[in-house]
């Protein structure tokens, strides 16, 4: 079929894919540039201990989706413990656990939490069986009464009353009933402590929250507990700081009750930090969001719809044609020489991991080490399926090698060497050395060169934040690029080597 | 100064390799004719079946197991030539001169073993030369005798005349000299000298040697221009009919010059190489326009090669 039939369907494909692309930002307003309006974060929790030597169990609670935000995708790294997780009185809690260790321990939580457009509508809570009544006697009764009292008299209504109560726990200078539960020094554990009591005496349901608060500017998230009074049929919350009434919409809940966020058993020298961070995806569910209220069919077919981590596996899919539409142009329009059609953007795809410079450290320290051990396999005289088996052996040996002696160097960056498609790298390999050998060393080196800076070029438009959010937000855009190919299938134009190839020609004759 | 360079090039007329593809390989050879010339045994069978000469076939190896016989078919033959049946651009091509004792010794000078020899046929089989790595046939021929005109002009190997046809028109050519570089091979990339020769009068025009033009050869000094090529008719008549044999459009046919038994049909190429234009110091796009804009196309090979000899004369 002639070349009009491509220009014609390359132009319809370049109007739909553009079209949708333009319609999607316009008309929906979803984001060009990735980040913008982020409401995704990163939790992650990390506890570490000295273990004793015997078994170690750590138990600890784990955050719940709410209304207000979901937990997306979860994982838990713990080297060596088995992991169970389990709802205990309606909380998750993760528990590790493993047979014996010692020395220096590190247990790593991380999700990913997402907010919600908040739901109408709470459901009706059942009233919490009646709690028993406080173990307060003497003085404390009498304080504790007096307390009660006279916040009764400060307020309209139970969600005053709760907030005066807090507010009079805080003031122990002014309040001498306050100090005596409280203490000279009061702080948050102290305080709830103390508004649980009280709130016991007086018969109102109330419970503890415990969570973190994801919008603090700092990265370290403090666990901070809320209160919560149970009230016909509804679960109020108050802060413990403040008294002020209402949970914040970025509160996210690890646990309901008193219990400590974690324990562990066969284990000292405890710390834990949770640390929040920002995703910057977040621009795209947001939109996500509106969009799916504008225009509701549209996006349940979108990969969108797909879950988290079919997601991101799509994100880095989709950054693949445009690595690939890189790779024609650099091999028909510039005319540099690869080896292997798609190995530069398969390599380009390992890179992402490794990032670039440790990259091509890597593939030039595999590449020279198993050319050299090809060139011995060369002198063997080894059929051709047998020694490429070889070299597949030698190359995942080398890979292991230099990952264990880049470990004990400290840099573990080179660990992700591993990543590298290796059947790809022996092909390279393999073909390098044909090359070398037919056609000498300075063609052999030109073409891995040639590999080597496409493959970093491939790279840096696919692993670019920009490229993947586009593709990924916008995989119309495909269409776009395969019109792009299309018509470069077609491009009879001079490839820029040739003007130097040809050279003699572009001059007059003499 | 690219764009300046562009211009001077489709000023000269100077097919480029995306050119080459989409206007002439892609439309004019047929994806099905290709086993025809990318199968060299194929080709040689064509050829004799059409009342070509060729090289004669000493042997083919097609299993693994025949390789263990392989000394037994090289027997009566001093010196003969292995190559694989789906080869290009000279890979894979072993030009045996003689032997020493019960060993091989190459055209440039290196011995080889039995067992060696073994493995290189063998490598041959498992497709290391071939086009996509597909297993391959290993084919052993007579060894081309270079007619002593190109004596003091190629080194350790037999020239080759490479004429690109286009729907049966010789279109442009060149003689291919193998140097010391290219060891007993005529093919340009490995390093053989190019030598354009006129389309009228079978004479060398310049000459290019790894993308530089020259006028001597380098291992052996003399000049390679001007020369007559013998039997230059008949190389035309030649590769205008390997487009009636084969029906591909765009062909690049190389022939062989034997001392006795004159010109001999070597290979088809379904994909012929760019240097020919350097070599000639000519861009092939006019030429291939002018054929196909011709109105009443000429049906017989006399009269295809005398049009070309009348339109394509060197300047
Ligand atoms: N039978 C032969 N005798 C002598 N030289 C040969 C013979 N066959 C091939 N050669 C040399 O090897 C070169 C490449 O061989 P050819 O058959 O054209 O394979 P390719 O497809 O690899 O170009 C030829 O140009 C010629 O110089
Ligand atoms: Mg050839």
């Amino acid at each position: 079929m002639g070349s009009r039939h491509v220009y014609v369907l390359s132009f319809l494909l370049t109007l739909l894919g553009a079209g949708l692309f333009i319609y999607k930002i316009v008309a929906l307003g979803f984001p060009i540039v990735p980040g913008e309006k982020s409401d995704l974060w990163d939790v992650e929790v990390r506890i570490s201990f000295v273990a004793r030597g015997g078994p170690v169990k750590v138990s600890m609670f784990i955050p719940r989706t709410s209304s207000r935000l979901a937990v997306v995708d979860e994982n838990f790294i713990s080297r060596g413990f088995g992991l169970t997780t389990t709802l205990v009185n309606g909380n998750r809690q993760a528990a590790w656990a493993i047979r014996k260790a010692s020395g220096a321990q590190a247990l790593y939580y991380r999700s990913s939490v997402q907010a919600l457009e908040p739901a109408e509508e709470e459901t009706v809570a059942k009233r919490p069986e009646s709690q028993p009544l406080p173990s307060l006697e003497g003085p404390y009764l009498a304080a504790a009464e007096t307390l009660l009292k006279s916040a009764r008299e400060q307020s309209a209504d139970l969600d005053t009353m709760v907030a005066q109560l807090i507010k009079h726990l805080w003031e122990p200078h002014n309040d001498s009933n306050a100090a005596l539960l409280t203490g000279p020094r009061p702080d948050r554990d102290r305080v709830a402590e103390a508004a649980l009591q009280l709130l016991a005496l007086a018969q109102v349901p109330a419970r503890l929250l415990q969570g973190v608060r994801l919008t603090l500017p700092s990265g370290e998230a403090p666990m901070l507990s809320w209160l919560q009074v149970y009230s016909e049929g509804r679960w109020s919350a108050f802060d413990l700081g403040t008294g002020e009434a209402g949970l914040p919409g970025d509160y996210l809940i690890f646990s309901i009750g008193p219990e400590p966020l974690f324990k562990v058993k066969g284990g000292n020298k405890v710390h834990y930090t949770i640390a929040v961070r920002r995703t910057e995806a977040g621009g795209l569910e947001a939109a996500a969001l509106r969009g799916r209220i504008v225009n509701p069919q549209l996006l349940e077919f979108s990969l969108l719809s797909l879950p988290m981590q079919t997601q991101s596996v799509y994100r880095v899919l989709l950054a693949v044609p445009v690595g690939a539409f890189l790779l024609v142009i650099m091999r028909n329009i510039v005319g540099i020489k690869t080896f292997g059609t798609f190995m530069p953007v398969l390599i380009g795809l390992a890179f992402r991991e490794t990032q670039l410079l440790w990259g091509l450290v890597l593939f030039c320290a595999v590449v020279t080490l198993g050319l050299s051990v090809r060139f011995y396999f060369e002198r063997l005289k080894l059929l051709l399926v047998p020694r490429l088996a070889a070299v597949l052996i030698v190359v995942v040996l080398l890979m292991a090698a230099l990952s264990i002696v880049s470990h004990h160097l400290g840099l573990d960056r080179a660990l992700s060497v591993a990543l590298f498609p290796m059947v790809i790298m022996t092909m390279t390999i393999e073909r390098m050395s044909i090359v070398w050998e037919e056609r000498g060393p300075a063609e052999a080196i030109q073409q891995g060169l040639g590999s080597l800076v496409v493959a970093a070029l491939a790279y840096l438009a696919m692993a670019a934040a920009y490229t993947e959010h586009l593709m990924f937000v916008f995989p119309e855009l495909l269409l776009v690029l395969l019109a792009g190919s299309l018509l470069l299938g077609k491009y009879t134009g001079y490839r820029l080597v040739e003007l130097r190839r040809f050279k003699a020609l572009a001059s007059p004759r003499p | 100064m690219i764009f300046g360079t562009v211009r001077r090039l489709r000023e000269a007329g100077v097919l480029g390799l995306n050119e080459r593809n989409n206007r002439y390989t892609l439309a004019y050879n047929p994806r099905y004719l290709y086993p025809l010339v990318d199968d060299k045994l194929r080709t040689k069978q064509l050829a004799l079946k059409a009342g070509l000469s060729v090289p004669e076939l000493y042997g083919v190896i097609e299993i693994e197991h025949q390789i263990k016989g392989i000394h037994e078919v090289l027997e009566g033959h001093r010196e003969f030539v292995i190559k694989p049946a789906q080869g290009s651009g000279g890979d894979g091509v072993l030009v045996v001169a003689g032997r020493a004792k019960h060993m091989y010794r190459l055209v440039s000078g290196v011995i080889m073993g039995r067992s060696q020899l073994a493995h290189y046929a063998s490598n041959i089989l498992s497709g290391l030369f071939s086009l996509g790595g597909h297993p391959d046939r290993a084919l052993i021929e007579y060894r081309v005798q270079f007619d002593p005109l190109f004596g003091a002009i190629s080194f350790q190997g037999v020239p080759d005349i490479r004429i690109v046809v286009f729907q049966g028109f010789p279109v442009m050519a060149m003689v291919r000299l193998p140097t010391r570089l290219s060891d007993g091979k005529a093919n340009l990339h490995q390093g053989a000298i190019g030598a354009g020769v006129d389309i009228a009068t079978g004479r060398t025009l310049t000459a290019v040697w790894r993308n530089e033009v020259v006028t001597e050869h380098p291992d052996t000094g003399n000049p390679v221009t001007g020369l007559q090529i013998p039997h230059w008719d008949r190389l035309l008549g030649i590769a205008a009919q390997a487009y009636d044999l084969t029906g591909m459009g765009y062909v690049g046919v190389d022939i062989v010059l034997d001392r006795d038994k004159g010109p001999l049909l070597l290979e088809l190429n379904a994909r012929p190489g760019l240097n020919i234009q350097i070599a000639n110091r000519a861009g092939l796009l006019p030429r291939l326009q002018l054929i196909e804009r011709i109105a009443a196309r000429p049906n017989t090979v006399e009269e295809r090669v005398a049009f070309a000899k009348d339109h394509l004369a060197a300047p």
